[in-house]
C-alpha cells in the first residue's frame, strides 16, 4: 500500500518505537494502579514452588543428594515464563474485545506499535515476576553458583519468554475472545509436567521421556540449571547434552514462526 | 465535496451478507444519521469507512481520501467512537486522553494541555479511574478521545445505546457542541428520536442497504408523521372506534382486539386528537387512554420496507 506522504524509513521506525512505548506505558500505569496484579503474578508460581518443594521434595530422588529446591527452582523459573503465555493472550483478547485495538487501528499511529507495546510491557512484567521468583528461591535456600552464570541463565529464561510472547499474541489474535483463553491456560500445566521442570524425563515411560526432553521448556530449564550451577538430571540424549544451544535455538525458532504469523494476522484484522 | 462517500459497498461474513450495495453521501459540515435495527449493517459500514474493515466490493472516500488506497490519510482525518466504549478502565480520564494524545503524536506537554482542555469541555473532572465513571461519562470520554486532533470527520456508532435519558441528553449536548464547530458527523442509531434530534439528513438502512433517505421531516411525512393511540373501554365498540380514528387519520386504523387498542398515523396531531375526542363523545364511546406518540422504529421499517 503506497501513501502520498510516505515518511522516510528512519522516521517511521522512530514513531513505531515511540508509539510502542506509549502503548506499553499503559500497562505500567496499570501496575501502579493495581499492584495486586503483580503480587498475584508472583504469588501464583511461588505457591506452586512451595507446594511442590515441601509436598514432593522428600519423594523425589535428586542427583548428588542435593536439596529438591535447588533442583526445583530453575524449573519453576521456566514455568513462570510459560505462565506468561496465558498472560499475553489475556491482554491481547481483552483489548480486542473491548474495542481498544480497534481504536488504535483507527488512529494515525504506527500500526506495529500495538504489537511492540504488548511485547515490551509483557517482557517487563516477566522481569518483575522473575525477580520475585528469584527472591523466593533465595528464601527457600536455592543459590546460584556464580553471578555471570546466573545472568546467563536469566537471559535464557527471558529469551524463552520473548518467544512465548509472540506465540501468545498469535493465539490471542486467533482466539479473539477472553473466554477462550482459559482453555489454553489449562494446557500450561501439562506442558510443564511434560518437561524436566519437576521430575527427570528419565523416570517417565520411554516415549513420554523423549517428548519431555524435546520440550523447549526442558532445554531452557536444563540450560538454566547448568548456568546457575544447580543439580540437573543429566540425560544421555543429544538434546539433553546440548541444553544451552537448544535453549537459544528453540525460542529463536518459535519467535521466527509466531512473529511472522502474529504480524500477518494483525494486518489481516481488516478481513 | 462530500466528506463521506460510499458507493455500492458490499461485505459478507461467510454466507452472511452484512452490506449489500450500500450507498451514502454526507456533505461537509452536516450530521448524517444512519438509522437501522440490530444487524442492519451499521457497524459494518462504519468499520469500512474508518479503515478497520476491507469491503468485498464497492468503494468509499472519507475527507477526500480513498479508504482502501490511503488508509493513513483517512485515519489522520477521522475520529471514531465505536459501539463499545474503547477507553482504558484502569486509567483515569486524564491518563486515557494523554495516552491517545501521545499516540496522535502530540508531545508530552501538548498532550497534557489538550487532555485538560477536553476534560473541561466534556465536563469530566473526576479524578478516579474510568471504571468509576457512569455510562454517560464513559461515552463522553470516548468522544473526547476521538476529538483530540479535532478531526474534520467524526464517526459515532450508537453513541447512546444503553444510556439512561439523562446521560443520553448529556451525550447529545456534547455532539451538538462538536457540530457547531463545523465537524462532519456520521452517527448510527436505532432511535428515530436521536436521528431527529441530531441529524440534518437520515439514511435508513435495512439488511445491508439504504432503503430511504431524506431530512427527518421528509421521512416523517412519508410515514404520515405521528401516531394516535386509543384504548377503548368496551370491546364491543372497537370497530366503531376504529372507523372514527380511520376517518380522521391519514390511513386506516390498526386494531388489536386483545388489548382493545386502535392506532393510526396522523398528520395534524392536535387537530386529529381534538376531532377524535369530539367524535367519541358524540358517539358515546368511552376511551380508557388516548395518546399521541412518535412512530416506533418497527413502524418505520414496516412502512418503508413494505412500500
Ligand atoms: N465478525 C462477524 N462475523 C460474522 N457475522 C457478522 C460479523 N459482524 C457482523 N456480522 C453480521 O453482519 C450483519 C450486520 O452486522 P452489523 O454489526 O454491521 O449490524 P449493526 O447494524 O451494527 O447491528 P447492531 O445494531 O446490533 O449493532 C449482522 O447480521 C451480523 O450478525
Ligand atoms: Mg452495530
Amino acid at each position: 500500500m503506497t501513501e502520498l506522504t510516505m515518511d522516510p524509513p528512519f522516521t517511521r521506525l522512530r514513531w513505531a518505537l515511540a508509539d510502542g512505548w506509549s502503548v506499553a506505558r499503559r500497562d505500567l500505569i496499570h501496575w501502579i494502579a493495581q499492584p495486586m496484579t503483580i503480587v498475584f503474578g508472583v504469588a501464583f508460581p511461588v505457591v506452586i514452588a512451595l507446594a511442590f518443594g515441601y509436598l514432593f521434595g522428600g519423594a523425589v530422588d535428586v542427583p548428588d543428594g542435593a536439596d529438591y529446591f535447588a533442583f526445583l527452582m530453575p524449573g519453576m523459573y521456566g514455568m513462570t515464563m510459560l505462565f506468561g503465555l496465558g498472560a499475553t493472550m489475556v491482554a491481547v483478547t481483552t483489548d480486542l474485545s473491548r474495542g481498544v485495538t480497534d481504536r488504535f487501528r483507527s488512529m494515525p499511529m504506527a500500526p506495529s506499535a500495538v504489537l511492540i507495546g504488548r511485547a515490551v510491557a509483557d517482557l517487563l512484567n516477566s522481569v518483575l515476576v522473575l525477580a520475585g521468583m528469584l527472591a523466593c528461591g533465595f528464601a527457600v535456600g536455592w543459590r546460584p553458583a556464580s553471578l555471570g552464570g546466573a545472568l546467563g541463565a536469566v537471559g535464557l529464561l527471558l529469551w524463552l519468554r520473548f518467544a512465548l510472547l509472540w506465540a501468545g499474541m498469535y493465539l490471542g489474535l486467533v482466539a479473539k475472545d477472553p473466554g477462550a483463553v482459559t482453555a489454553i491456560q489449562t494446557l500450561e500445566f501439562p506442558i510443564g509436567f511434560l518437561s524436566n521442570a519437576f521430575v527427570a524425563p528419565g523416570t517417565m515411560p520411554g516415549w513420554l521421556g523423549a517428548v519431555s526432553e524435546w520440550n523447549p521448556l526442558s532445554s531452557t530449564v536444563a540450560a538454566a540449571r547448568e548456568l546457575f550451577g544447580n543439580p540437573g538430571w543429566g540425560g544421555d540424549s543429544w538434546v539433553a547434552q546440548h541444553a544451552v544451544t537448544m535453549a537459544i535455538v528453540w525460542p529463536l525458532a518459535i519467535t521466527a514462526v509466531f512473529f511472522v504469523l502474529s504480524v500477518r494476522l494483525y494486518q489481516r484484522l481488516d478481513r | 465535496m462530500a466528506a463521506v462517500l460510499a458507493q455500492g459497498l458490499r461485505k459478507t461474513y461467510g454466507k452472511k451478507t452484512a452490506l449489500d450495495g450500500f450507498d451514502l453521501e454526507v456533505a461537509e459540515g452536516t450530521v448524517c444519521g444512519l438509522l437501522g435495527p440490530n444487524g442492519a449493517g451499521k457497524t459494518t459500514a462504519v468499520r469500512i469507512l474508518t479503515t478497520l474493515l476491507r469491503p468485498d466490493g464497492g468503494r468509499a472516500e472519507v475527507a477526500g481520501f480513498d479508504v482502501a488506497a490511503r488508509p493513513r490519510l483517512v485515519r489522520r482525518s477521522i475520529g471514531l467512537v465505536g459501539q463499545h466504549a474503547a477507553v482504558d478502565e484502569v486509567l483515569t480520564g486524564t491518563q486515557n486522553l494523554e495516552l491517545f494524545g501521545r499516540l496522535y503524536h502530540l508531545d508530552a506537554r501538548a498532550a497534557r494541555a489538550r487532555a485538560a482542555e477536553l476534560l473541561d469541555t466534556f465536563g469530566l473532572e473526576h479524578p478516579g479511574p474510568v471504571k468509576e465513571y457512569s455510562g454517560g461519562m464513559r461515552r463522553r470520554l470516548d468522544l473526547a478521545a476521538s476529538m483530540i486532533l479535532s478531526p474534520p470527520v467524526l464517526f459515532l456508532d450508537e453513541p447512546t445505546t444503553g444510556l439512561d435519558p439523562r446521560s443520553r441528553g448529556e451525550v447529545w449536548k456534547a455532539v451538538r457542541a462538536l457540530v457547531s464547530t463545523g465537524t462532519t458527523v456520521l452517527l448510527t442509531t436505532q432511535y428515530l428520536e436521536e436521528a431527529d434530534q441530531l441529524a440534518d439528513r437520515v439514511s435508513v438502512i435495512d439488511t445491508g442497504r439504504v432503503v430511504a433517505e431524506g431530512t427527518p421531516g421528509e421521512l416523517k411525512s412519508k410515514l404520515g408523521g405521528d401516531r394516535l393511540d386509543v384504548v377503548v373501554r368496551d370491546a364491543a365498540r372497537l370497530s366503531e372506534a376504529a372507523g372514527i380514528v380511520g376517518r380522521v387519520a391519514a390511513a386506516p386504523a390498526e386494531v388489536d382486539q386483545d388489548t382493545r387498542h386502535v392506532s393510526a398515523p396522523v398528520v395534524e396531531r392536535v387537530q386529529a386528537l381534538t376531532e377524535v375526542l369530539a367524535a367519541f363523545s358524540a358517539a358515546d364511546i368511552e376511551a380508557e387512554d388516548i395518546a399521541l406518540r412518535r412512530p416506533t422504529l418497527d413502524e418505520v421499517f414496516l412502512s418503508l420496507t413494505a412500500a
